[in-house]
């Protein structure tokens, strides 16, 4: 390796076979470039999709009591389930530190609402101040519910968009406005906005006065969560799914229901929702690899065919060599030496020029469903490795052979 | 200097083998410049071949400056192709991407002589060959009987105490044949024992000895006065 003599004659070789040099070098650049290219845009992919996805994805969780379909502990089956305040406040006590916002819900039934002599036919659900979160609710006017309105059971409502349009388009603003529901005046403090408009014809009014002011008692229709942001897309799958795996059987023991009777309280991850994408991620993954390896393979190919040229077409000039005395350990020291040199000076500067394309154009990328195309870069180097070793493989057994016959059989080749 | 006896030799073609050299003795002192004759095809290349440990006999010994040469590891018998042995091909075998100089310079590579000396040396052979100005030219620059000075140049930049010719002028002209053979009587002159394939009789004339092969075996061998090529060369 540090033969100064020998890496001159390798020089010489090299700057006297620009041709085949270069085309050595091309091959092996390009298919790295191609290489590096391609699994930057798998990855890109991946982080396209992985964005899509958190955008809406809220690491909500929402649990859904049903009815019992099986027999449990002498219970019989068909028994509706009823969450209770306990429900909630005992699961939010135990994990705490895995919750990020959390509140129950409770729809309000058998209720009139009207505006001065309108009537609304607009729900009316009881929620804790954290729903806002949950919701990624964002407000237009006013304020949303808060612990205080909940703690003096305030009669306050916050409307939606829609019905902030719909009933209250001619005032300047609705806060302040009184709405009567059935008989008691609340006072509008808020409108919201939403994605959907569906979702914005709801009122909102403090949980502890839907329970205590409509006789909800302890009662709760629903629980919804979210999930405190994980470190990386796969994590907070992981982590949703064991959140609500626990859930459930928490919430199934409380209620006495067989651990298998997965309808009789239903929790609903949107992060596991979100394994279809997860998986499908995935797969763009394995599929990325496969071309990949394909590439790589694709490349071995090359640089092994063009290897068995090059030592093909310097059969002859082995035999010189050996004629005039060169051992044949020198012979194939001297072909792979040169091999390695440049396969690995052309393999870098494929790398180069790729990550150097990915690095300046990538950022740039806004196309849907790919973003940031990136590679790894000890993915990038093992890729280099992998065909320099390839290529010295390849190059190593005709030299050894052009090497190893009788000299004569190697001048005679033509 | 060179000594073989009784030396086989067959090429195996498929199924059926072909007998080339059936039991070769021979002898050649220090100084000698021995040409070897007979018609094509009757296995003087492959004599040549096997006394330059280009090929390999299948049987009978080679004795080679009192050494017995016998199932030597390739990277022995490098030594001895580099050392001791020069060769001339008919066909030049000249590296077409090196310089004049560089072909020259190649055999000495090997012995691990330093680069500057290794031009110093080069130029010195090719000055003794008239082709100083052509040092840096490259082969596909220079005439058949320059290229063939290359040659001759580099096979004697080892300092070989044998050069084996196998048809030098066999691609030349008369005019520059006498050149070339000029050149190797000279180098003979110096002492160097010297194997010349021809099939040409001025050119044997040249020599000091001359062996004729037939059917494998050698049927004549006799000494020669020899003619001077200098004669033909003004
Ligand atoms: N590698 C080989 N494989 C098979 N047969 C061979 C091989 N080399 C030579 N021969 C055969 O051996 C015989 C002798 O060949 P050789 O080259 O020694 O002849 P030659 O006397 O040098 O002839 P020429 O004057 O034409 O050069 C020929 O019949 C040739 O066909
Ligand atoms: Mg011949």
């Amino acid at each position: 390796m540090f033969d100064i003599e020998r890496w001159q004659e390798i020089f010489d070789t090299i700057r006297k076979n620009k041709l085949r040099t270069f085309l050595t070098g091309l091959s092996v650049a390009s298919g790295i470039f191609i290489l590096v290219i391609l699994l930057g845009f798998g990855q890109g992919m991946r982080n396209g999709i992985a964005h899509e996805f958190e955008q809406d994805a809220a690491t909500s969780v929402w649990v859904w009591p049903g009815m019992t379909s099986m027999e449990y502990k002498g219970m019989n089956p068909g028994r509706r389930i009823q969450l209770r305040n306990e429900n909630y406040e005992n699961w939010d006590q135990m994990n705490r530190e895995r919750i990020e916002f959390s509140s129950p819900r409770n729809f309000v039934n058998g209720i009139s609402v009207t505006y001065g002599n309108e009537a609304l036919v607009y729900g009316v659900q009881g929620v804790s101040p954290q729903f806002q979160f949950i919701e990624n609710a964002k407000m237009s006017e006013g304020r949303f519910l808060n612990q205080t309105d909940h703690d003096n059971t305030a009669k306050v409502v916050v409307i939606g968009q829609k019905i902030r349009q719909d009933v209250f388009g001619s005032l300047e603003t609705p806060i302040g406005e009184y709405i009567d529901i059935s008989g008691l005046p609340f006072k509008i403090v808020g409108v919201y906005k939403e994605q959907e408009e569906r979702e914005e014809e709801r009122m909102y009014i403090p949980l502890n006065t839907a329970q205590k002011v409509f006789n909800g008692g302890d009662r709760i229709n629903n629980l919804a969560y979210t999930l405190p942001p994980a470190e990386t897309f796969d994590q907070a799958v992981a982590e949703a799914v064991a959140f609500k795996d626990q859930l459930q059987s928490y919430l199934q023991q409380a209620h006495t229901v067989a651990p298998e009777d997965t309808s009789a309280i239903q929790v609903w991850s949107a992060l596991e929702e979100a394994k279809r994408y997860y998986s499908l991620t995935r797969n763009i993954k394995l599929f990325f690899w496969f071309v990949g390896i394909c590439t790589i393979i694709a490349g071995v190919v090359g640089v092994s065919n063009i290897m068995l040229i090059v030592v093909k077409e310097r059969t002859r000039e082995i035999g010189i060599r050996k004629a005039l005395g060169a051992k044949p350990w020198s012979i194939v020291g001297m072909i792979l030496h040169e091999a390695i040199f440049v396969t690995a000076i052309s393999g870098f500067l494929g790398l180069i020029f790729s990550m150097g394309l990915l690095e300046l154009v990538g950022p740039h990328v806004e196309v849907d469903y790919i973003m940031n195309p990136s590679v790894n870069l000890s993915v990038a180097l093992s890729t280099v490795a992998v065909l320099i070793l390839a290529g010295t493989i390849a190059g190593f057994f005709p030299a050894w052979r052009a090497a190893n016959v009788q000299v004569i059989t190697a001048l005679r080749d033509e | 200097m060179i000594e073989i006896r009784d030396l086989h030799k067959s090429y195996q073609m498929g199924s059926n083998s072909l007998h080339v050299l059936k039991g070769i003795n021979f002898k050649a002192e220090e100084g000698e410049l021995v040409a070897i004759m007979g018609s094509s095809g009757s296995g003087k290349s492959t004599l040549l071949n096997i006394l330059g440990m280009l090929d390999e006999a299948d049987t009978g010994d080679y004795i080679l400056d009192g050494v017995k040469i016998e199932k030597l590891s390739e990277t022995k018998a490098a030594r001895y192709r580099n050392k001791f042995l020069g060769f001339v091909f008919q066909s030049f075998n000249l590296i077409n991407y090196k310089t004049a100089m560089e072909n020259v310079a190649l055999p000495l590579y090997y012995q691990k002589v330093s680069r500057k000396d290794r031009e110093t040396k080069a130029l010195k052979y090719l000055e003794q060959v008239g082709l100083k100005e052509w040092a840096n030219h490259l082969p596909s620059e220079l005439s058949g009987g320059q290229k063939q000075r290359v040659a001759i140049a580099r096979a004697m930049a080892a300092e070989p105490k044998v050069l084996l010719a196998d048809e030098p002028t066999g691609a030349l002209d008369s005019t520059t044949s006498y050149e070339v053979m000029d050149l190797i009587q000279q180098i003979n002159d110096q002492g160097n024992t010297i194997l010349v394939v021809t099939h040409e009789e001025d050119i044997a004339h040249m020599c000091k000895r001359i062996i004729h092969l037939r059917d494998g075996v050698i049927v004549e061998d006799k000494k020669i006065d020899q003619v001077r090529a200098s004669e033909y060369v003004q």
